[in-house]
């Protein structure tokens, strides 16, 4: 009884500091002394997706934004990609931080993929109209088979390829939608003629369930996304794909025609500056720090010199 | 065509069926999941509840924690004893038989409570010892109650149950989980169908398993008259 009471005061408290965090965000973002120049001001609606990561990225183009005096409305965690794709199409969401080749694959089902300039490059040509993809980051969150640094040593594995080394039988954990994925357990076989002992659903896109399956050895394969700040932490061991199975996927902005060349100019100030390694402290930072993602892009923005 | 349609033809597709992810594989494992719920809460919660509604002892306390119990949300539960105890069956099963007791835990009390005082001062009267006035009195008088709990339970761990695939538990959550991911909007449907035919079905059982365990002459006291103060007509022969 006293626990749960505890635990509703500490949920209450969260709400109310969310709020807190939500309306001191629009306060500052909609300065009300703007008078008549508000008005001519255009309105950016940036989106992102249902992950913490995403989040934080979408919150570091916003803030860039408003700092060059743009008003910004945040659509966060709508969902996946399913789900936002069509606002995104009918052009609702102005700002949206994607992946490029995630998105690439998703929309283009016969995409060759290759090196991530040229995935970049079909993306590019097969956006709906009223959209394009502005310049990419170095940082990259893709999808990736991820084993524990042991199972790695015992069958001397490098690549995706050499899977077939193992004698024993590899169970796959991920979400369950790996199963009609381009790089699912299926595809390993067609492949690969890898051989895996079937896919056992853990819901929470690679996060701490998986890995610890991964680290009792109930799983031995995971699809764990390279940005992960768990990869270093419980020194996991992403299999290296030569192949590009994996497609590129670089953080990039997806972006309307209401964002104009100034506002492009900003987002691409931004990409240019978020490198690899900055996308896993960044995450870091949210899972390790529980840091909440406004105070992540700000303190990274701070640092590389892209607030005024 | 109608999404409903398309989601009740996805669960009639033969397709569908056979291997590690077919229907009935799954029907069998939500079902499993679910009545080994249903097992595990009963002995827990049964003989709890029984010892309070006889003896009226911490009755407060009871209802204070399984009100507690009932406002935990059952999916970050799971994922905190998934966190202890890893992925697989076990978690949810665990959290699901945590969602199960409150209900019967309340449907073995108040059944003991709603038996008429003076049946019980009468069996004591005529020299049962307190086990067989709660075997042979209170037991079958509040069966009603009783049951009334297990069905609610029931509805609860089926409709529930869907989370096990959260952690790789198996069941009926696979096509829920993989329709919402992927978009398949059919699949997910017959899905929540093939749940709500299983809810649907429990309830049918339940109402079936009423009718037939209460005493001939309990039959009377059905829920919702039991609570009310009974005439001595009413009242069961012991």
């Amino acid at each position: 009884m006293f626990t749960a009471r505890k635990g509703r005061l500490v949920a209450l408290g969260a709400v109310v500091v969310g709020a807190a965090i939500a309306l001191s965000g629009c306060a500052s973002s909609n300065p009300i002394s703007g008078g008549s120049s508000t008005e001519a001001k255009t309105t950016l609606v940036v989106g992102s997706q249902d992950y913490y990561s995403n989040e934080i990225v979408a919150e570091i183009y916003a803030q860039a934004l408003e700092n060059g005096g743009f008003t910004v409305d945040r659509q966060f965690k709508i969902g996946q990609r399913e789900v936002y794709l069509p606002e995104l199409k009918s052009g609702k969401i102005d700002v949206f931080p994607e992946y490029i080749g995630s998105l690439d694959q998703a929309l283009n089902k016969q995409a060759a993929g290759g090196s991530a300039d040229a995935v970049a490059k079909d993306l590019a040509s097969v956006l709906p109209t009223g959209l394009r993809v502005l310049d990419k980051a170095e940082a990259a969150d893709q999808n990736s088979w991820t084993v524990t640094a042991a199972f790695a040593a015992k069958y001397k594995l490098t690549d995706i390829a050499s899977l077939k080394n193992v004698t024993e039988p590899i169970l796959v954990g991920g979400n369950s939608e790996l199963a009609t994925r381009p790089y699912g357990p299926d595809v390993l076989k067609a492949k690969y003629g890898i051989t895996t002992a079937g896919l056992t659903a853990i819901e929470d896109g690679g996060g701490p369930l998986t890995v610890k399956a991964l680290l009792d050895n109930k799983i031995q394969l995971a699809n764990i996304y390279t940005a992960s700040p768990l990869i270093k932490t419980d020194n996991l061991v992403v299999l290296k794909d030569p192949d590009n199975l994996f497609f590129p996927d670089n953080v990039a902005p997806i972006v309307t025609k209401k964002v104009t060349t100034k506002a492009a100019d900003i987002l691409n100030a931004v990409s240019a500056k978020l490198s690899r390694s900055d996308l896993v402290s960044l995450n870091s930072e949210s899972v390790t720090d529980q840091k909440a993602a406004p105070a992540i892009a700000k303190a990274w923005l701070t640092k590389n010199g892209l607030l005024k | 065509m109608n999404l409903f349609v398309e989601g009740i033809l996805w669960a009639l597709d033969p397709s569908h069926y056979g291997g590690r992810n077919g229907i009935e594989t799954r029907v069998e494992q939500h079902l499993l999941i679910s009545l080994g719920v249903l097992a595990v809460a009963s002995l827990i919660a049964i003989p709890l509840g029984y010892a309070i509604g006889h003896t009226g002892r911490g009755r407060s306390l009871a209802i204070g924690v399984s009100g507690a119990i009932r406002a935990l949300p059952t999916l970050g539960l799971l994922i905190i004893i998934a966190l202890i105890v890893n992925v697989g069956l076990l978690a949810p099963f665990i959290a699901l038989v945590v969602l199960a007791i409150p209900s019967v835990l309340a449907g073995a009390y108040a059944g003991f409570e709603a038996v008429d005082r003076r049946a019980i001062d009468a069996a004591r009267a005529v020299g049962m010892t307190e086990l067989q006035i709660v075997g042979r009195v209170e037991a079958p008088l509040g069966l009603p109650l009783l049951i009334g709990g297990l069905r609610t339970a029931s509805l609860q761990v089926i409709a529930t149950a869907v989370l096990a695939d959260y952690v790789g538990g198996g069941g009926l959550g696979h096509f829920i989980f993989l329709g919402l991911k992927t978009n398949d909007y059919p699949q997910m449907l017959a899905g929540s169908i093939i749940v709500i035919v299983l809810a649907i079905a429990s309830e049918a059982v339940f109402s079936i398993v009423q009718r037939l365990v209460v005493p001939a002459g309990v039959s009377a006291g059905r829920p919702q008259d039991v609570r009310v103060r009974s005439t001595r007509s009413r009242t069961a022969p012991g």
